[in-house]
């Protein structure tokens, strides 16, 4: 029997006050697709990040090919033939795929001179062979999410890596993309390479994944395959109970309106869609669902009910109050609620305390907020509260956000957010990186606040998301609304073409 | 998992490191070019101690902290105020100037004094803050060249025949001296008058920490240091707050003077001290941009351009302290992370004792 491709053996790895990884052992087969499963915070980042290089375990070895490795930095991860893709990218926004691709691995041909041809040759012929088509000459900043983590895949491969490593790399695609990766994979493996993934999205493990582990409070718990096991028995073995069943909606939109724009249209920014003529009424106790394939007018709109960017025309109305000249900070006091799309450029501190954290975009309400002064005591109260009703895996509040597991930051802010009594909740891909039951656990806490009479806009590139918790959906595409569409009479399917545009609704 | 003292002597262990590595540092250069370097510590820590020096070091620090706490206020948000310098030479220069002009009871003699000095120098930084928000250009860059502006303008105004005159007996050219109504009044220690205005400056820093810990306003300048973005997002003015905190700088930078101009000079000359800039900045990060840690640093900043003062006297190079001091700041920042690294091996130890206890609503569920 050939040794195994990566084997890990009783890694153990430290943080203040968490062990993120207990004696893990992980054995990779070379030429298979592996998928690394469990909770929020469970250790699988840290895992992956070990491997890389990027973390240096507290104890525990690591084999390539059945040799031994020291691995303290990512240049030997590189050279053992390692490469990983990242949740969160990596490109330089300002620089060409090519200029990417070759950073810091410049091939010199005469006189020291980097040679643009031979490196734009190769990333032409990787693209072919494995079918990853990709525009060596496009500008970072102008691709959209799926041909970004094309980019940083043949970056990968352009290092050499025999063993590719990406983390959560579905969470952020739309179905679409989404399939086109897994297709991408598999071909992969067919070539030979292996293949380590992390999701959260346990159908679409069963469909490519040759093998399962599962983590646990940062050990692996489970080795499986796909043909024995089912996606329920896995969410179980992840969480280690009985997943919370998700409650049935019940309908009671008041006629009070909660958030709306009229005509408005906004210049655009870079490379932003801009936003033309667009009406949107969201009503208390409403949840208006928004699909629309990234980078077609959403973050305009975001910015736009924010007061990041005021529209070139037309109105935004909160409640009854017109706010459309209105600074962020007096919408946040009007009662505006925002779980960001992007957690570390948006919304967290990352080099704060978790209660620090939890007064930012609430400096302004009580409890935190006493006139020119902040309650530190009550916001450290708070932040306890919402740590316990989150269930937030943390030591303690005194922690900085950093130390977070990307779906416990998720966590706390969506808990964050949903404090202190919003009238109007923008979620943005509310449940973006974190696993099933804290999942259902923000489904049902949204459809809380729906009944609670906040009107709630959801953003989200999950179409079961979408269909599952929304009231209405519309349909956003080139900065306009072209469809709107109810939720229960509609398929993910129906659905994704009228994002495309392939269906004129 | 730790209690507060231990978290504050984990502070203290990275200045301590950096100085005693200064100090050996010192003593290595002294050695080496011949000297005996244990007398001369000795004679340089004797003279330092000295009731005279103590209170010297304590009206020097006094014009430090000011610069340090002006730096500070600018660093918090990520802003380089290198114009503390141009900022506090032009506001004493106008409040000296002013002060000399009034006839004015004394408490608001002196209130005025202090009134224009703050407003020159927030004025004066408040030009880099707003070229800086509408029209992007780093107040690095404008600050220094306000600097050279600044110089301009008092070598300008600075002459006989316009706002100054020659000094009767001297080569020095000043303005017309302030009336004793416009002194702030100090206090004698050990036959040694220090600055009334030190209190002042102490007030000062306690009301800075107030400003960053207890405040919304100082909530979102720390959180707009931490990331612009968010703290956009959260209902921060991102503009509005970087030219906000570029004119506190800047009136704080106005009183660096102060203490001297109310406590001693009662005038502007061309022999006025000058070149704090620098110094407010080195001070700040040496404290870490805490106003505690800031008064530390303008103590012993202070403490060692005093007592290098005996250097010539015992026929050693006087630049061994600049060099001391420049060591200082470099290692009191590598110091800052090997204790951090520490730290954080020490919470790990803990965890793993912990470990079978289970951690409080962590790992072990
Ligand atoms: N730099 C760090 N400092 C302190 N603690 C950390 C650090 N990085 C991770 N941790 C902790 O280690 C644990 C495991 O985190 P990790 O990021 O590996 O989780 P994960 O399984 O990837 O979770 P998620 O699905 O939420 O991304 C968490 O409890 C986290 O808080
Ligand atoms: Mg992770």
């Amino acid at each position: 029997m050939p040794a195994p491709a990566i084997e890990l053996r009783g890694i153990t790895k430290r943080y203040p006050g968490v062990v993120a990884n207990r004696d893990v052992n992980l054995r990779v087969e070379s030429g298979t697709a592996h998928a690394v499963i469990g909770e929020n915070g469970a250790g699988k980042s840290t895992l992956m990040n070990i491997l890389y290089g990027m973390v240096v375990p507290d104890e525990g070895e690591i084999l390539v090919e059945g040799t031994p490795i020291p691995m303290s930095s990512p240049a030997d991860a590189i050279a053992a033939g390692i490469g990983m893709v990242h949740q969160h990218f990596k490109l330089a926004d300002n620089l060409t795929v090519l200029e990417n691709v070759i950073l810091g691995d410049e091939p010199t041909g005469r006189a020291g001179r980097i040679d643009f041809e031979a490196a734009r040759a190769r990333i032409v012929e990787l693209g072919d062979h494995y079918r990853i088509p990709i525009d060596p000459e496009a500008l970072v900043a102008d691709l959209s999410v799926g041909n970004r983590q094309r980019g940083e895949i043949i970056t990968v491969l352009y290092r050499g890596a025999r063993v590719l490593i990406l983390d959560e790399p579905t969470s952020v695609l739309v179905p679409q993309e989404v399939d086109e990766l897994l297709k991408n994979l598999r071909r992969l493996t067919g070539e030979g390479l292996t293949v380590i993934f992390i999701s959260h999205k346990l159908d679409e493990v069963l469909t490519v994944a040759d093998e399962i582990t599962v983590m646990r409070n940062a050990r692996t718990v489970a080795h499986t395959r796909p043909a024995e096991i089912t996606s329920r028995e896995l969410a179980q073995l992840m969480v280690g109970s009985e997943l919370p069943t998700p409650e049935p909606r019940t309908v009671e939109v008041r006629s009070e309106v909660g958030l709306r724009l009229e005509s408005v249209s906004t210049r655009g920014s870079g490379h932003e869609t801009s936003l033309s003529d667009i009406d949107l009424t969201v009503r208390s106790g409403e949840i208006v669902g928004i699909a629309g394939v990234e980078g077609n007018g959403q973050s305009e709109l975001i910015e736009t009910i924010l007061g990041l960017t005021s529209p070139v025309a037309g109105r935004v109305l909160l409640g009854t109050e017109d706010v459309t000249e209105a600074a962020t900070s007096i919408r946040r006091r009007l009662g505006l609620s925002y779980i960001p799309q992007d957690r570390h450029r948006e919304a967290l501190l990352l080099d704060a305390t978790l209660w620090e954290n939890r007064m930012l975009g609430h400096q302004m309400h009580p409890p935190i907020n006493r006139g020119v002064w902040i309650d530190r005591k009550a916001a450290r109260a708070d932040t306890e509260q919402i740590v316990a009703d989150s269930d937030v895996r943390t030591p303690s509040i005194e922690v900085l956000a950093s130390a977070l597991s990307g779906g416990n930051q998720q966590k706390l802010i969506v808990g964050r957010e949903m404090a202190g009594e919003p009238r109007v909740l923008i979620a943005a891909h509310p449940t973006r990186g974190v696993d099933v039951g804290a999942q259902a656990a923000i489904w049902t806490r949204l459809s809380a606040v729906r009944r609670a009479g906040v009107a709630v806009l959801l953003i989200s590139a999950d179409l079961e998301e979408l269909i599952g918790i929304s009231d209405r959906i519309l349909v956003i595409l080139r900065g306009r609304f072209v469809g709107e569409f109810d939720p229960a009479a509609i398929g993910p399917e129906d659905l994704g073409a009228a994002m495309t545009g392939a269906d004129a609704a | 998992m730790e209690t507060r003292i231990e978290r504050v002597l984990l502070q203290l262990i990275a200045p301590v490191v950096a100085i005693f590595f200064a100090a050996l540092l010192a003593a290595a250069i002294l050695h080496f070019t011949g000297a005996d370097a244990g007398s001369v510590l000795g004679e340089v820590v004797a003279f330092g101690t000295t009731p005279a020096s103590l209170v010297a070091v304590v009206n020097k620090a006094t014009t430090f902290y000011l610069a340090g706490i002006a730096g500070a206020i600018g660093f918090r948000m990520l802003l380089f105020n290198i114009g503390i310098d141009g900022q506090y030479r032009l506001a004493v220069f106008f409040a000296a100037v002013v002060g000399a002009s009034v006839s004015l009871p004394p408490v608001l003699h002196v209130t005025l004094i202090i009134v224009v000095a703050m407003a020159v120098g927030a004025g004066w930084a408040a030009l880099a803050g707003y070229i800086k928000v509408t029209r992007g250009v780093s107040e690095v860059i404008s600050t220094i060249m306000l600097n050279a502006v600044a110089t301009g303008i008092i070598a300008y105004l600075l002459a006989p025949g316009r706002l100054a005159e020659r000094a009767a007996g001297s080569n020095n050219i000043r303005t017309t001296p302030i009336p004793p109504s416009g002194w702030f009044p100090g206090f004698e220690v050990a036959g040694k008058e220090v600055f009334g205005f030190t209190l002042v400056a102490a007030a000062l820093g306690i009301g800075f920490w107030i400003l960053l810990n207890r405040t919304r306003f100082g909530f979102e300048l720390r959180a707009s240091g931490l990331s612009l973005r968010a703290a956009a997002v959260s209902g921060v003015n991102s503009k509005r707050m970087i030219f906000v905190t570029m004119v506190m700088s800047g009136a704080m930078a106005g009183l660096v003077g102060i203490p001297q101009l109310l406590g001693s000079s009662h005038q502007y000359g061309l022999d006025f001290p000058a070149g704090f800039g620098f110094t407010g900045l080195a001070i700040a990060i040496l404290g870490r941009n805490h106003p505690l840690g800031v008064a530390f640093g303008a103590l012993l900043w202070a403490w060692l351009e005093r007592s290098s003062q005996i250097l010539d006297l015992l026929g050693v190079s006087r630049e061994i302290v600049t060099i001391m001091q420049a060591t200082i700041v470099l290692s009191v920042v590598v110091a800052y992370e090997v204790v951090r690294r520490v730290n954080v091996r020490r919470q790990q130890k803990l965890v793993g004792r912990s470990e079978h206890v289970g951690i409080e609503n962590g790992a072990t569920a």
